[in-house]
This record gives structure tokens, C-alpha cells and sequence, in this order.
């Protein structure tokens, strides 16, 4: 209908994903604003028990399917199209996460709709979509305004309030079955691969040192190492450290990779793309050296030090082991 | 195997942004460009696929700033064909239009595989390499961090949250968005990037028309206001370390 707003929601191994409730909070805002309804799309195979929880919206369209048990680009991409095209919302909502990038450009692209990626802001004042993306590795956000009747925007996680999303409502569900073949598809989903077990569990330690590019070498590690030893924590790094070999995966704080809440996060030479930020803002305390004084990470840190990792650390890990006598 | 890598590029965000006196677009004046750093990866996994199986790696991109640079800079690490796309995109291009051309382009120049960057810095209105799958009408995989061929598909691997991946097994010709390289893009060196400016050629392919409208117009750009600012800690290294000490201290850190 022309005032809807859909959201599509998103999960893995049978748990909605936290951007799911944030989008429906949003969502029903924006439907309430523009006279519509708000309707939850869950795609997916045995998936009751999640549309179950999606009461914040007036209604849940679910396919279920067994060929939707998994989430593949391709066949979720054919069931979302054909829904969105049937039903004609104003607005779908789409994560802009691993999944939804492989849903919200195609879908766009596809049924000629317009999109709006990285949105970080929505409002709608008598039926006037404007939405902020957070572009520039978040360093200028860019407000737009939708022009035509439909459009799709896929939204960062961690944006919107998730709470406005949950509701203990028994929301109404209507099945719809697939309406093409899910068979014979060209994308066939095989497994997933767990990370491999790790001696540091890093979302539970409560002292992080954290690497980024600024570390320049693999064997600077070891000063970083030094430095989280005598702290009592744990290395951790952002995502190039980790795309170079330099440490494991299990490492990884970020979008992709873990989101972590310790007492203290020391960062050395991370920049602060949005990409990390979203995994470790909850951080109790936050203290960040970096070079550039204009980098990202200094919005969110508590302390800054702009200045060489190379010089501040053998200092402070001197101290520090001085310090603990 | 012909692999094609469509890249693009992007301002380098190393450098101050400015926004123009319209507030709607960067200050193009003070903006210097570099090849989006996921295509980088692209290229390098497409590299590493052709020394394992043979074939060649093409590569197209935009006609705008640093373009012919950047292909020569592909032939010295080992691309084998290049292309750009007529039509003065300085001026900056919307994805779809961009994935548009690259769609056009893709279908005269040929491809067994497509891998593009993951994302770019300045995608607002979508990524550019699942754009361009959908206009191709190909399978497609965002995020990947690894890819291996068997036989005529690929097998993939998908990043999701918490370290957690899928393997997808995808029937080519598809497009695949690039995350990460299974190795640290290579280096070319500057004396090969010189010798690929004289001894190589760069070939022409048409991109077509686009439509002028994506459906969303920019109203205004501004940099993003932050929440709070972090207390700065000054001095040299030694009373830097000093302070850092006396804070963990007080927060009972130490």
C-alpha cells in the first residue's frame, strides 16, 4: 500500500538480529507519520517463533519455506522481490549488514526503485522521506530526500533505539507461499564456518589494547603485547590488521567481527572508521593515541593523545610496570 | 578463465574534506581522488585466481581523475587487459549510473567472473558491484573474504557478524563483492608502473546512457556533529604515560 513501511527482518541460527528491532522502532515512527502501516517481512524455514516476535509491527508477511532455511543472496533476493513488488510499499527497510547487501542494491536495481544506503537518520514530515547516510568512513553525512513514490533504504546497525522495536503484542502473521520456484537456484548455500576457537576470548576480558594501521609492521605487535601484559588485558585490533595476516580472527573487534564492552579500551593507531566504532562504543573507558588529530576515533574516545605509539608506549608500559612495583 | 574488475575511485580521506558554498557537494576543488581501497582487494584476489588457474584479469574503470594511472598501476601488477569508459565522470557519478555503464561495458568486453570492491566511501545510493550484478542478472555474493573455483562455479565464503561465515557454492558467471583479498594487495613498483605508462595501451569501451534521476536528491552535506569530544592528554611521551598511569589509577584500572 503507498504508506506502508516494510522492514525485512534479519537473523542467524533462529535469533533476530538486534538492527531487526532497531528498524522496527524506526519503522513504526515513520509508518505512524506517513498514515501507514507498518509490516514485518521474515523470510526464512520454521521461523513461527520469530515472526512471533515482531509485535511492534501491525502485521508479519512470512514466507516460509525450507529453501529459505538459510539465508542465500539468491533466493531471498526473488522472495523479497516479489513481495515488494506485489505489495508497493513507500518504504522498505533493509540492514545494511552482510545480508542486506546482498538484498537492498539488487532489489533496487531490480524493480527500479530508488535506494538510500548507509542511513543513520529518518524522519517524515507530512509524508516527505528524508534520510542522513553516514558516508566518508563517517567523516560527512549526507541528508537526501526520496523524490519518487517508493524507495528502499538499508540502515546501519546501531543507529535507532532497538527498545521502540520490541513489543510483548501477539502480532498478526500472514503466510505467503514463495511465488516462483526455489529450486535449481544458481547460489547454493553449503555451511556456515564457525571461527576457529581461540586461547583469548576478547569479549570477555576487561582491559583491551587495540591495534590499527598506525602499528605499521607485524613486528610492532610485540610492543602492543608488551603494553597489554603489563595492563592484565588482551590484544585486539581492527579490521586491516586482521585482512593482513597479523593476528587471528578471533581478535577482530568491529562489524565483522566482535563487539566488545571492556573496562578499558586502549587504541594505538586506529582511526576510528564506523565499520570498529560499532564494536566497541560501549566500552566503559576509552583512551586513544593516533597521529592525526582529526581522526573519527576521538568523537568517541574519553581521552585523547595525539601523538607516536611509538613514542607512548615503552613509556607506558614503563610506568605502568613501575606503577605495579 | 576472464576475470573483469571494474574499479572506481574514491576522495581520499586522508585528506580534510571541505564542503562546497551549495552544502550539497564536496568542495571538488581541494579533493584529491585514489582507487577505492575493497577494489584494491578485488584486483588482488583476481591476480591470485588467475596465477592458480590461467586466464586473464581486465580491468575497467570511470573516466575521471586518476584513471589512467590507476590502469597502468593494474598492468604492473600483472592485469592483463585495460579499459576506460568514455564520459567525463569528474563531476561525480551516482552508483546506479556508475554500475549502469559498468554493465554495458562488462557485456562488450566479456567475463567469466566479475569482482568488484565490496563497498566504496561514497555509495549513498547503494553498493556498486551488486548494483552491477542486477543489471548483468547474476548471481551475486557480497562480503566475501574467500574464493576458490571448482570446476564452472565458485566457492565462496561470506562474512557475517561475530567472526561467523557461509560457504555458498555459485554457478558462474557471477559478480562477487570483495571484502578482503586472501593476501595483502601487492606493490607495484614504481619503475613498472613507468614502463606500463609507454609499453601498454589502454583500450575504449562504451558505458551507454544513463537515466539523469536515481529517485533521491542530496539536500545538504555537513560533517557530522560529535557527541561528545575526548579529553586531551598533553605533554611529552614521559608525562603523557605519567597522566595515562594516574587515570587508570583513579579509575581502579590499575
Amino acid at each position: 500500500m503507498p504508506n506502508d513501511v516494510f522492514v525485512v527482518a534479519e537473523h542467524l541460527k533462529n535469533k533476530l538480529s538486534d538492527v531487526t528491532f532497531e528498524m522496527l522502532g524506526k519503522g513504526r515512527e515513520i509508518a505512524d507519520a506517513c498514515g501507514g502501516k507498518l509490516v514485518a517481512v521474515v523470510l526464512g524455514s520454521g521461523t513461527k517463533d520469530l515472526a512471533a516476535q515482531l509485535g511492534v509491527a501491525d502485521s508479519v508477511i512470512s514466507v516460509d519455506d525450507p529453501a529459505l532455511e538459510h539465508f542465500s543472496p539468491e533466493a531471498y533476493r526473488i522472495v523479497l522481490s516479489s513481495v515488494v513488488k506485489d505489495r508497493q510499499p513507500k518504504l522498505t527497510l533493509i540492514a545494511n549488514t552482510s545480508m542486506g547487501m546482498d538484498l537492498a542494491a539488487p532489489l533496487s536495481a531490480e524493480l527500479n526503485i530508488p535506494l538510500v544506503a548507509y542511513c543513520k537518520g529518518l524522519s517524515a514530515d507530512s509524508g516527505n522521506v528524508s534520510v542522513t547516510s553516514q558516508l566518508y568512513a563517517g567523516k560527512v553525512d549526507v541528508e537526501s530526500s526520496i523524490t519518487s513514490a517508493q524507495a528502499i533504504i538499508s540502515v546501519l546497525a546501531g543507529s535507532f533505539a532497538g527498545d521502540a522495536g520490541r513489543s510483548e503484542r501477539t502480532p498478526s502473521i500472514e503466510e505467503v507461499r514463495p511465488s516462483t520456484s526455489l529450486n535449481d537456484l544458481r547460489v547454493k548455500f553449503r555451511r556456515l564456518v564457525e571461527p576457529e576457537p581461540s586461547d583469548v576470548d576478547i569479549t570477555k576480558e576487561e582491559k583491551l589494547v587495540s591495534i590499527g594501521r598506525g602499528i605499521q609492521s607485524q613486528d610492532n605487535i610485540a610492543l602492543a603485547e608488551e603494553l597489554a601484559a603489563a595492563l592484565g588485558g588482551a590484544i585486539s585490533a581492527s579490521r586491516p590488521i586482521i585482512d593482513n595476516g597479523w593476528l587471528p580472527k578471533s581478535r577482530q573487534v568491529g562489524k565483522s567481527g566482535m563487539s566488545v564492552k571492556p573496562k578499558l579500551y586502549l587504541t594505538l593507531g586506529i582511526s576510528g572508521a564506523p565499520e570498529h566504532v560499532e564494536g566497541m562504543k560501549d566500552a566503559a573507558t576509552i583512551i586513544a593515541v593516533n597521529t592525526d588529530p582529526r581522526a573519527p576515533i576521538f568523537d568517541i574516545a574519553d581521552y585523547a593523545v595525539v601523538g607516536d605509539l611509538f613514542d607512548i608506549v615503552p613509556a607506558l608500559t614503563e610506568r605502568i610496570k613501575g606503577a605495579k612495583g | 578463465m576472464k576475470i573483469l574488475v571494474p574499479m572506481k575511485q574514491v576522495p581520499d580521506l586522508v585528506e580534510e574534506l571541505e564542503i562546497d558554498s551549495s552544502g550539497k557537494r564536496l568542495n571538488r576543488d581541494f579533493l584529491k581522488f585514489k582507487l577505492n581501497e575493497f577494489d584494491e582487494h578485488a584486483l588482488e584476489e583476481a591476480l591470485l585466481l588467475k596465477e592458480q588457474h590461467g586466464g586473464e584479469v581486465v580491468v575497467v574503470t570511470l573516466d575521471m581523475a586518476e584513471a589512467d594511472n590507476l590502469l597502468f598501476t593494474a598492468i604492473a601488477k600483472g592485469a592483463d587487459k585495460i579499459f576506460k569508459i568514455p564520459g567525463n565522470c569528474d563531476e561525480g557519478i551516482d552508483c546506479h549510473s556508475a554500475a549502469q555503464m559498468f554493465a554495458t561495458a562488462a557485456k562488450s568486453i566479456g567475463f567469466d567472473l566479475i569482482l568488484t570492491g565490496v563497498q566504496a566511501a561514497d555509495d549513498r545510493d547503494g553498493q556498486v558491484g551488486m548494483l552491477l550484478a542486477a543489471f548483468l542478472g547474476l548471481p551475486h555474493v557480497s562480503v566475501v573474504t574467500g574464493l576458490s573455483l571448482e570446476g564452472a562455479s565458485a566457492i565462496v565464503h561470506k562474512e557475517y557478524a561475530g567472526g561467523v561465515m557461509a560457504e555458498f557454492e555459485v554457478v558462474l558467471p557471477a559478480v562477487f563483492g570483495i571484502q578482503a583479498a586472501r593476501h595483502t594487495p601487492r606493490y607495484a613498483p614504481v619503475s613498472k608502473v613507468r614502463q606500463a605508462w609507454k609499453t601498454s595501451k589502454i583500450e575504449t569501451v562504451d558505458g551507454g546512457t544513463v537515466p539523469a534521476s536515481n529517485g533521491s536528491v542530496v539536500n545538504r552535506m555537513f560533517k557530522p556533529e560529535s557527541g561528545k569530544r575526548a579529553e586531551l592528554i598533553e605533554g611529552s611521551p614521559d608525562d603523557v604515560a605519567g597522566k595515562i598511569v594516574d587515570l587508570l589509577k583513579s579509575r581502579g584500572l590499575l
